[in-house]
């Protein structure tokens, strides 16, 4: 079956000059590699991978905030350089990690969160304080913390004027960076129920970004890997985590943290060494830390290899499917 | 079409009370249990009514002259009193009072429009500088290095011998000069701001960039930029006192406390009174805009983290 994608990279880079110190000149570093990736109508994708491995730099690209190097961003399958960045916002909205940053201290919840409103002028000023308290209805918020500022609130009352924020103009896409890292154990469960709820009520699609394999696990219906600029495998959610078939993905997967103390904490075999992005190591990038490293992977980049609705880009599948 | 009506039942999720009380409650009582703020806004706002109802508070004209009645003592003296010139006359018979309350206005005056001017200046270089960075950053160091590069004494001494002395010349000349420290800070602190994720959410709604350095990250530096105001503004004043003392600032016979200590340098030993004075009035003033700032600094910094 064809989805419909709400939005879709197709083979997208993202280049960084990095300065080598004075007179040195600049060397180049690919955050994002040629990165293709859909996400359908409706469903919630996960991005899962390690601290700079590119995803939040993927998810800036997506909301139209760093101009891809290379490649293309489909916005329901046009591509985004016939939108404008004001065009753009209306359709895809971010979640941060971190709510004490991502609401202005200086405002008030009620101007934060009709902000969008105020920029696109949408509706009549009149009905904005109304949106307003409909919103804060929506993300369980008791409506007196309209007139409060960002600092008398809590960390996941914070998080649920973000997610307000986000909502008010209706998009179709929520980009949600980490939208949970930065809470208590306790407030992020209610603040992924929320995520979920709001998902079926207002039909919303998510890109889900984590490194936490748990709430990835909870949200999405499909799942992508990233590692060093590139997505080594894509499955939907229940087969990726059934059946990891990209070596890096089986360390993640081993390395989420049991409950029971005696198990200790988990080896992954991946060493501690994440290579540098400036310097990738030659071939297959994950080669130096896999534990079914083979001759070939040292010299020669996989091809990704598609199984149906799985991707995995390994030179383990090259040699099972040859 | 997306029901706008949901259950009102989610309000029940978040049990949390909002106890917090309003951040300007929090600000006010910080305000009040700030000694040297409520020492230094209390000097102040004495000697800025003094100085904005000048006339109806001077006994005398400040510029007329008596010359019958010179080098009249202050109260505390013993002789050669005068009932009718409580702190005394200068050397050709002038009040001294009023010409002590006329030059907090010179005082005042200087040191508002001083940076008013450097303020607008410097805050736009390093707001520009900090939120654009790069090559624009690179240019605006540049210029903030020549500027540091001139003397400012020096160069306000050239300009008020090309110029002619005047009131215009000086504030113009501290003005244009004084703005170094405003383009520092402001450069750096919009340099924090800039990264932070209220920036990019706002980047992401769609905000012009002047809406997100104007509306978004200009409210969260001005508490930094009126620290830095009452900085420059006792530089200003202390640097006005200096050029008109040497007779480069303002000129006789206008009421500034740095020409009065100029006027007064003959009579050091048999008078001392006509330099402690304006020396008094110098010090009040820059002493409680100093103390103003520090807490200043410290009620508002406080207030964000």
């Amino acid at each position: 079956m064809k989805e419909e994608a709400a939005l879709e990279v197709v083979d997208v880079s993202c280049v960084f000059r990095v300065n080598q110190g004075f007179m040195k000149g600049t060397k180049a570093l690919h955050a994002v590699n040629g990165v293709s990736l859909k996400i359908p109508k409706g469903k919630v994708v996960g991005l899962v991978g390690e601290s700079g491995c590119g995803k939040s730099t993927l998810a800036n690209i997506l909301l139209g905030l760093q101009k891809p190097t290379s490649g293309n961003v489909l916005y329901s399958g046009s591509s985004a350089d016939s939108f404008s960045q004001r065009h753009i916002a209306r359709r895809i909205q971010p979640i941060f990690q971190d709510p004490y940053s991502s609401l202005n201290a200086t405002k008030s919840i009620k101007s934060i969160i009709s902000l969008p409103l105020r920029v696109h002028r949408v509706g009549a000023p009149a009905d904005w304080d109304r949106k307003v308290y409909e919103m804060l209805d929506l993300v369980g918020l008791p409506r007196r913390v309209a007139q409060s500022f960002p600092s008398q609130l809590s960390g996941g009352q914070r998080q649920r004027v973000a997610i307000a924020r986000a909502l008010i103009m209706r998009p179709e896409v929520i980009i949600c960076d980490e939208p949970t890292s930065a809470l208590d154990v306790s407030v992020q469960s209610q603040i992924l129920n929320l995520l979920q709820d709001l998902r079926q009520e207002l039909g919303l699609t998510y890109l889900m970004i984590s490194h936490n394999l748990a709430v990835v696990e909870h949200m999405a219906d499909r799942v992508a890997v990233m590692y060093l600029g590139r997505i080594v495998e894509e499955a939907d959610a229940a087969t990726l985590f059934r059946a990891p078939s990209h070596p890096y993905t089986k360390a993640l997967l081993s390395s989420v943290l049991t409950p029971d103390p005696h198990l200790g904490v988990p080896d992954t075999q991946l060493g501690t060494v994440f290579p540098n992005p400036i310097d990738p190591p030659s071939g297959c990038s994950f080669h130096p830390r896999c534990a079914a490293c083979m001759d070939i992977c040292r010299e020669q980049a996989p091809q990704p290899q598609i199984n149906g609705a799985h991707m995995a880009e390994c030179h383990l599948d090259t040699a099972a499917a040859g | 079409m997306i029901d706008m009506s949901l259950s009102p039942l989610r309000g029940q999720q978040t049990a949390e009370e909002i106890l917090e009380p309003s951040p300007m409650s929090k600000l006010r009582r910080r305000i009040f249990k700030n000694h040297s703020f409520m020492i230094g806004a209390a000097i102040l706002i004495v000697i800025l009514v003094c100085a904005l109802v000048a006339p109806l508070l001077a006994p005398h004209d400040p510029y007329e002259l008596d010359l019958s009645k010179r080098l009249i003592n202050p109260f505390w003296h013993d002789k050669k009193t005068d009932a009718e010139f409580m702190l005394g006359t200068d050397k050709i018979g002038r009040d001294y009072l009023s010409r002590l309350i006329y030059g907090a206005q010179i005082s005042l005056l200087i040191g508002f429009s001083t940076i008013l001017i450097s303020g607008v200046i410097g805050t736009a270089l390093g707001v520009t500088a900090g939120y654009f960075g790069g090559r624009v950053d690179m240019m605006v160091n540049f210029i903030i290095n020549t500027r540091l590069a001139m003397p400012v004494f020096l160069v306000a001494m050239a300009a008020v011998v090309a110029f002619g002395a005047s009131l215009h010349v000086v504030i113009l000349v501290l003005g244009l000069f004084l703005w170094d420290r405003f383009a520092v800070v402001m450069r750096s602190i919009t340099m924090q701001a800039r990264d932070l994720d209220y920036v990019k959410a706002a980047r992401a709604i769609g905000c012009s960039t002047p809406h997100i350095i104007i509306r978004e990250i200009f409210p969260n530096v001005l508490s930094s930029l009126t620290v830095v105001a009452t900085v420059e503004m006792a530089n200003a004043i202390l640097l006005e006192a200096a050029l008109s003392f040497l007779g480069f600032g303002v000129q006789a016979p206008t009421p500034s406390w740095g020409l009065m200590l100029n006027e007064g340098r003959e009579y050091m030993f048999f008078s001392p009174w006509l330099l402690a004075l304006p020396g008094m009035g110098l010090f009040l003033l820059v002493l409680a805009i100093n103390l103003f700032g520090d807490g200043l600094r410290d009620v508002t910094l406080e207030r964000e983290r």
